[in-house]
Protein backbone atom coordinates (compact mmCIF):
# COMPACT_ATOMS: atom_id res chain seq x y z
CA UNK A 1 0.00 0.00 0.00
CA UNK A 2 1.27 3.47 -0.85
CA UNK A 3 1.80 5.44 2.30
CA UNK A 4 3.47 8.55 0.98
CA UNK A 5 3.36 10.09 -2.44
CA UNK A 6 5.21 13.23 -3.55
CA UNK A 7 4.39 14.66 -6.96
CA UNK A 8 6.61 17.25 -8.66
CA UNK A 9 7.38 18.59 -5.20
CA UNK A 10 9.31 21.87 -5.33
CA UNK A 11 10.42 24.30 -2.65
CA UNK A 12 12.03 27.67 -3.25
CA UNK A 13 13.43 29.96 -0.59
CA UNK A 14 13.42 33.29 -2.46
CA UNK A 15 15.61 32.75 -5.49
CA UNK A 16 17.16 29.60 -4.11
CA UNK A 17 15.62 26.31 -5.17
CA UNK A 18 16.00 23.86 -2.29
CA UNK A 19 14.06 21.00 -3.88
CA UNK A 20 12.94 20.61 -7.43
CA UNK A 21 10.44 18.24 -9.01
CA UNK A 22 10.63 15.42 -6.47
CA UNK A 23 8.53 12.40 -7.44
CA UNK A 24 8.57 9.82 -4.72
CA UNK A 25 6.49 6.93 -3.50
CA UNK A 26 6.91 5.09 -0.22
CA UNK A 27 5.10 1.86 0.58
CA UNK A 28 4.15 0.75 4.04
CA UNK A 29 6.33 -1.73 5.91
CA UNK A 30 9.70 -0.39 4.87
CA UNK A 31 12.70 1.25 6.47
CA UNK A 32 14.10 3.86 4.15
CA UNK A 33 17.30 5.87 4.43
CA UNK A 34 17.15 9.45 3.20
CA UNK A 35 20.71 10.28 2.29
CA UNK A 36 22.44 13.26 0.79
CA UNK A 37 25.24 15.72 1.54
CA UNK A 38 24.72 18.81 3.68
CA UNK A 39 22.33 21.26 2.07
CA UNK A 40 20.97 18.75 -0.43
CA UNK A 41 17.37 19.26 0.71
CA UNK A 42 16.72 16.34 3.09
CA UNK A 43 15.31 18.40 5.92
CA UNK A 44 13.27 20.55 3.51
CA UNK A 45 11.70 17.38 2.10
CA UNK A 46 10.97 16.09 5.60
CA UNK A 47 9.42 19.39 6.65
CA UNK A 48 7.06 19.36 3.70
CA UNK A 49 6.00 15.77 4.40
CA UNK A 50 5.30 16.62 8.02
CA UNK A 51 3.45 19.82 7.11
CA UNK A 52 5.91 22.17 8.79
CA UNK A 53 6.64 23.85 5.45
CA UNK A 54 4.27 24.43 2.56
CA UNK A 55 5.54 23.44 -0.90
CA UNK A 56 6.10 26.15 -3.52
CA UNK A 57 4.52 23.76 -6.03
CA UNK A 58 3.64 20.10 -6.26
CA UNK A 59 1.81 17.89 -3.78
CA UNK A 60 2.41 15.53 -0.87
CA UNK A 61 -0.18 12.89 0.00
CA UNK A 62 -0.22 10.57 2.97
CA UNK A 63 -2.60 7.64 2.53
CA UNK A 64 -4.03 9.44 -0.52
CA UNK A 65 -4.91 12.51 1.50
CA UNK A 66 -3.12 15.87 1.44
CA UNK A 67 -1.03 16.95 4.42
CA UNK A 68 -3.26 18.15 7.26
CA UNK A 69 -4.37 17.30 10.79
CA UNK A 70 -5.18 13.75 9.75
CA UNK A 71 -1.79 13.09 8.19
CA UNK A 72 -0.06 14.63 11.20
CA UNK A 73 -1.82 12.21 13.51
CA UNK A 74 -0.33 9.34 11.50
CA UNK A 75 3.21 10.65 11.37
CA UNK A 76 5.62 10.52 14.27
CA UNK A 77 8.32 13.07 13.61
CA UNK A 78 11.71 13.57 15.23
CA UNK A 79 12.95 16.98 14.07
CA UNK A 80 16.60 17.97 13.85
CA UNK A 81 16.09 20.53 16.63
CA UNK A 82 14.32 20.03 19.91
CA UNK A 83 11.02 21.78 20.57
CA UNK A 84 10.57 20.52 24.11
CA UNK A 85 10.69 22.86 27.06
CA UNK A 86 14.08 22.20 28.71
CA UNK A 87 12.70 22.98 32.16
CA UNK A 88 10.20 20.13 32.01
CA UNK A 89 10.83 16.87 33.77
CA UNK A 90 11.03 13.78 31.58
CA UNK A 91 7.94 12.44 33.39
CA UNK A 92 5.96 15.59 32.56
CA UNK A 93 6.99 15.40 28.92
CA UNK A 94 5.67 11.82 28.88
CA UNK A 95 2.32 13.10 30.20
CA UNK A 96 2.40 15.87 27.64
CA UNK A 97 2.81 13.34 24.82
CA UNK A 98 0.14 11.11 26.34
CA UNK A 99 -2.31 14.03 26.23
CA UNK A 100 -1.27 15.13 22.80
CA UNK A 101 -1.19 11.88 20.89
CA UNK A 102 -3.86 9.25 20.99
CA UNK A 103 -1.41 6.60 19.82
CA UNK A 104 1.23 7.25 22.49
CA UNK A 105 2.17 4.13 24.46
CA UNK A 106 3.60 5.34 27.77
CA UNK A 107 4.35 1.81 29.01
CA UNK A 108 6.65 1.35 26.10
CA UNK A 109 8.27 4.72 26.71
CA UNK A 110 8.93 4.08 30.41
CA UNK A 111 10.29 0.68 29.57
CA UNK A 112 12.83 2.20 27.19
CA UNK A 113 13.75 4.93 29.67
CA UNK A 114 14.48 2.26 32.24
CA UNK A 115 16.60 0.25 29.81
CA UNK A 116 18.69 3.32 29.02
CA UNK A 117 18.81 4.19 32.73
CA UNK A 118 17.24 7.61 32.29
CA UNK A 119 15.60 8.94 35.42
CA UNK A 120 12.11 10.23 34.56
CA UNK A 121 12.30 12.73 37.40
CA UNK A 122 15.19 14.64 35.81
CA UNK A 123 14.62 17.93 34.10
CA UNK A 124 15.48 17.79 30.43
CA UNK A 125 18.10 20.53 30.67
CA UNK A 126 20.06 18.63 33.34
CA UNK A 127 20.64 15.74 30.93
CA UNK A 128 23.52 15.54 28.50
CA UNK A 129 22.89 16.31 24.83
CA UNK A 130 23.06 12.66 23.90
CA UNK A 131 20.62 11.68 26.65
CA UNK A 132 18.22 14.44 25.61
CA UNK A 133 18.36 13.01 22.14
CA UNK A 134 17.57 9.54 23.47
CA UNK A 135 14.55 10.92 25.36
CA UNK A 136 13.21 12.50 22.19
CA UNK A 137 13.72 9.36 20.18
CA UNK A 138 11.95 7.32 22.86
CA UNK A 139 8.99 9.72 22.71
CA UNK A 140 8.78 9.49 18.95
CA UNK A 141 9.19 5.71 18.76
CA UNK A 142 6.59 5.17 21.49
CA UNK A 143 3.80 6.31 19.25
CA UNK A 144 1.96 3.73 17.18
CA UNK A 145 2.24 5.75 14.01
CA UNK A 146 1.97 4.77 10.36
CA UNK A 147 5.06 6.71 9.34
CA UNK A 148 8.04 7.57 11.50
CA UNK A 149 10.27 10.34 10.22
CA UNK A 150 13.58 10.61 11.99
CA UNK A 151 15.84 13.52 11.08
CA UNK A 152 19.39 12.65 12.19
CA UNK A 153 18.33 10.42 15.09
CA UNK A 154 21.69 8.99 16.08
CA UNK A 155 24.17 11.76 15.34
CA UNK A 156 24.95 12.73 18.90
CA UNK A 157 24.68 9.46 20.77
CA UNK A 158 27.54 7.09 21.54
CA UNK A 159 28.01 3.91 19.46
CA UNK A 160 26.66 1.58 22.17
CA UNK A 161 23.49 3.62 22.57
CA UNK A 162 23.31 3.81 18.79
CA UNK A 163 23.10 0.01 18.66
CA UNK A 164 20.39 0.05 21.30
CA UNK A 165 18.46 2.71 19.39
CA UNK A 166 18.66 0.79 16.12
CA UNK A 167 17.53 -2.27 18.02
CA UNK A 168 14.66 -0.23 19.43
CA UNK A 169 13.69 0.93 15.98
CA UNK A 170 13.72 -2.64 14.67
CA UNK A 171 11.80 -4.14 17.56
CA UNK A 172 9.18 -1.41 17.84
CA UNK A 173 8.03 -0.88 14.36
CA UNK A 174 5.25 -3.06 13.09
CA UNK A 175 5.02 -4.34 9.55
CA UNK A 176 2.35 -1.89 8.48
CA UNK A 177 4.43 1.16 9.41
CA UNK A 178 7.32 2.71 7.54
CA UNK A 179 10.34 4.58 8.83
CA UNK A 180 12.16 7.32 6.96
CA UNK A 181 15.58 8.04 8.46
CA UNK A 182 17.81 10.88 7.39
CA UNK A 183 21.42 10.51 8.48
CA UNK A 184 25.07 10.85 7.58
CA UNK A 185 26.05 7.79 9.60
CA UNK A 186 25.33 5.43 6.76
CA UNK A 187 27.56 2.56 7.73
CA UNK A 188 25.88 2.37 11.14
CA UNK A 189 22.39 2.00 9.77
CA UNK A 190 22.67 0.49 6.33
CA UNK A 191 22.01 -3.07 7.48
CA UNK A 192 18.58 -2.17 8.79
CA UNK A 193 17.45 -0.34 5.65
CA UNK A 194 15.33 -1.80 2.82
CA UNK A 195 15.61 1.19 0.55
CA UNK A 196 17.67 4.30 0.11
CA UNK A 197 16.88 7.66 -1.37
CA UNK A 198 19.80 9.79 -2.51
CA UNK A 199 19.15 13.50 -2.88
CA UNK A 200 21.65 15.69 -4.67
CA UNK A 201 21.28 19.47 -5.01
CA UNK A 202 17.55 19.29 -4.47
CA UNK A 203 17.00 16.56 -7.05
CA UNK A 204 16.16 12.92 -6.49
CA UNK A 205 19.29 11.04 -7.57
CA UNK A 206 18.45 7.42 -6.72
CA UNK A 207 15.63 5.54 -5.07
CA UNK A 208 16.40 1.83 -4.89
CA UNK A 209 16.48 -1.27 -2.72
CA UNK A 210 19.71 -1.55 -0.75
CA UNK A 211 20.40 -5.18 -1.62
CA UNK A 212 19.75 -4.44 -5.30
CA UNK A 213 22.26 -1.61 -5.17
CA UNK A 214 24.82 -3.77 -3.39
CA UNK A 215 24.32 -6.55 -5.91
CA UNK A 216 24.68 -4.17 -8.84
CA UNK A 217 27.66 -2.21 -7.58
CA UNK A 218 29.33 -4.85 -5.37
CA UNK A 219 29.84 -2.12 -2.81
CA UNK A 220 28.35 -0.99 0.47
CA UNK A 221 25.83 1.86 0.47
CA UNK A 222 28.37 3.89 2.41
CA UNK A 223 30.94 3.45 -0.38
CA UNK A 224 28.39 4.19 -3.10
CA UNK A 225 27.40 7.36 -1.27
CA UNK A 226 31.03 8.47 -1.02
CA UNK A 227 31.47 7.91 -4.74
CA UNK A 228 28.27 9.62 -5.86
CA UNK A 229 28.84 12.65 -3.69
CA UNK A 230 32.62 12.90 -3.99
CA UNK A 231 33.71 16.49 -3.37
CA UNK B 1 25.32 -10.58 19.35
CA UNK B 2 24.71 -9.20 15.84
CA UNK B 3 25.72 -11.49 13.05
CA UNK B 4 28.90 -10.69 11.27
CA UNK B 5 27.44 -9.24 8.09
CA UNK B 6 29.43 -7.33 5.56
CA UNK B 7 27.88 -4.32 3.88
CA UNK B 8 29.54 -4.88 0.49
CA UNK B 9 27.31 -7.81 -0.43
CA UNK B 10 23.56 -8.19 -0.39
CA UNK B 11 22.53 -8.87 3.20
CA UNK B 12 19.91 -11.50 2.36
CA UNK B 13 22.52 -13.64 0.60
CA UNK B 14 24.77 -13.49 3.64
CA UNK B 15 21.86 -14.46 5.88
CA UNK B 16 21.16 -17.47 3.65
CA UNK B 17 24.80 -18.52 3.88
CA UNK B 18 24.83 -18.12 7.65
CA UNK B 19 21.70 -20.23 8.15
CA UNK B 20 22.99 -22.86 5.72
CA UNK B 21 26.18 -22.97 7.75
CA UNK B 22 24.25 -23.31 11.01
CA UNK B 23 22.35 -26.25 9.53
CA UNK B 24 25.46 -27.98 8.19
CA UNK B 25 27.43 -27.46 11.37
CA UNK B 26 24.61 -28.97 13.40
CA UNK B 27 23.60 -25.86 15.33
CA UNK B 28 20.17 -26.52 13.89
CA UNK B 29 19.14 -30.17 13.65
CA UNK B 30 16.88 -31.59 10.97
CA UNK B 31 13.29 -30.84 11.94
CA UNK B 32 14.20 -28.05 14.36
CA UNK B 33 11.96 -25.04 14.52
CA UNK B 34 13.50 -21.76 13.46
CA UNK B 35 12.94 -18.64 15.57
CA UNK B 36 10.41 -16.16 14.19
CA UNK B 37 11.36 -13.70 11.46
CA UNK B 38 11.17 -10.88 13.96
CA UNK B 39 13.41 -12.59 16.51
CA UNK B 40 15.93 -13.61 13.88
CA UNK B 41 15.95 -10.10 12.42
CA UNK B 42 16.59 -8.64 15.81
CA UNK B 43 19.32 -11.13 16.57
CA UNK B 44 21.03 -10.32 13.28
CA UNK B 45 20.31 -6.57 13.56
CA UNK B 46 18.73 -6.48 10.13
CA UNK B 47 15.44 -5.39 8.71
CA UNK B 48 12.65 -7.99 9.10
CA UNK B 49 11.89 -7.67 5.38
CA UNK B 50 15.44 -8.72 4.56
CA UNK B 51 15.18 -11.69 6.92
CA UNK B 52 11.86 -12.63 5.35
CA UNK B 53 13.42 -12.53 1.90
CA UNK B 54 16.29 -14.78 2.99
CA UNK B 55 13.93 -17.29 4.62
CA UNK B 56 11.65 -17.36 1.57
CA UNK B 57 14.68 -18.11 -0.54
CA UNK B 58 15.72 -20.94 1.81
CA UNK B 59 12.19 -22.23 1.61
CA UNK B 60 12.32 -22.16 -2.17
CA UNK B 61 15.43 -24.37 -2.13
CA UNK B 62 13.67 -26.77 0.25
CA UNK B 63 16.18 -26.48 3.07
CA UNK B 64 13.53 -24.88 5.23
CA UNK B 65 9.80 -25.49 5.12
CA UNK B 66 6.97 -23.62 6.70
CA UNK B 67 3.86 -24.87 8.38
CA UNK B 68 0.99 -22.48 8.10
CA UNK B 69 0.39 -21.78 11.73
CA UNK B 70 3.34 -23.13 13.62
CA UNK B 71 6.31 -21.51 11.90
CA UNK B 72 9.37 -22.53 9.90
CA UNK B 73 11.32 -25.74 10.30
CA UNK B 74 14.60 -27.16 9.09
CA UNK B 75 14.17 -29.90 6.51
CA UNK B 76 14.24 -33.50 7.72
CA UNK B 77 15.83 -34.56 4.47
CA UNK B 78 19.35 -35.37 5.67
CA UNK B 79 20.44 -36.26 2.14
CA UNK B 80 19.75 -32.70 1.11
CA UNK B 81 21.84 -31.39 4.00
CA UNK B 82 24.69 -33.75 3.11
CA UNK B 83 24.53 -32.61 -0.50
CA UNK B 84 24.71 -29.02 0.58
CA UNK B 85 27.69 -29.86 2.75
CA UNK B 86 29.67 -31.43 -0.08
CA UNK B 87 28.65 -28.64 -2.42
CA UNK B 88 30.00 -26.10 0.03
CA UNK B 89 33.19 -28.12 0.55
CA UNK B 90 33.74 -28.15 -3.20
CA UNK B 91 33.26 -24.41 -3.36
CA UNK B 92 35.77 -23.79 -0.59
CA UNK B 93 38.34 -26.09 -2.19
CA UNK B 94 37.91 -24.50 -5.62
CA UNK B 95 38.40 -21.12 -4.07
CA UNK B 96 41.47 -22.38 -2.22
CA UNK B 97 43.00 -23.76 -5.40
CA UNK B 98 42.34 -20.45 -7.16
CA UNK B 99 44.15 -18.63 -4.38
CA UNK B 100 47.06 -21.08 -4.58
CA UNK B 101 47.25 -20.47 -8.31
CA UNK B 102 47.52 -16.77 -7.63
CA UNK B 103 50.52 -17.57 -5.44
CA UNK B 104 52.01 -19.49 -8.34
CA UNK B 105 51.47 -22.89 -6.73
CA UNK B 106 50.26 -25.64 -9.06
CA UNK B 107 47.51 -28.07 -8.07
CA UNK B 108 49.85 -31.01 -7.45
CA UNK B 109 52.10 -28.91 -5.29
CA UNK B 110 49.13 -27.59 -3.34
CA UNK B 111 47.86 -31.11 -2.76
CA UNK B 112 51.19 -32.33 -1.48
CA UNK B 113 51.42 -29.27 0.76
CA UNK B 114 48.02 -30.13 2.19
CA UNK B 115 48.96 -33.69 2.99
CA UNK B 116 52.24 -32.53 4.48
CA UNK B 117 50.58 -30.00 6.76
CA UNK B 118 47.67 -32.24 7.69
CA UNK B 119 50.04 -34.98 8.88
CA UNK B 120 50.57 -32.79 11.86
CA UNK B 121 54.35 -32.57 11.69
CA UNK B 122 54.16 -29.48 9.45
CA UNK B 123 57.16 -27.43 10.58
CA UNK B 124 55.71 -24.44 8.76
CA UNK B 125 52.81 -24.11 11.13
CA UNK B 126 54.94 -24.38 14.25
CA UNK B 127 57.35 -21.65 13.29
CA UNK B 128 54.73 -18.97 13.66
Amino acid sequence: MTLLKCKELTKKYGNHTALSGINLQIESGHIIGLLGPNGSGKTTLIKMITGVLAPTSGTVCINDKPVGPESKSQISYLPDHTYLNPSMRVRDIMDFFEDFYEDFDSMRAYDMLAKLQINPNCKLKTLSKGTQEKVQLILVMSRRAKLYILDEPIARVDPAARDYILDTILSNYDETASILISTHLISDIENILDEVIFIQNGILHTHAGVDDLRQKEHKSIDTIFREVFKC
Amino acid sequence: MPWNLNSDRPIFIQIIEKIQMDIISGLYHPGDKLPSVRDLAQEASVNPNTMQKALSELERTGLVYSQRTSGRFITEDTVMIDNLKSELAREIITQFLDNMEKLGIEKEEAISLISEISKGDGHDTVKM
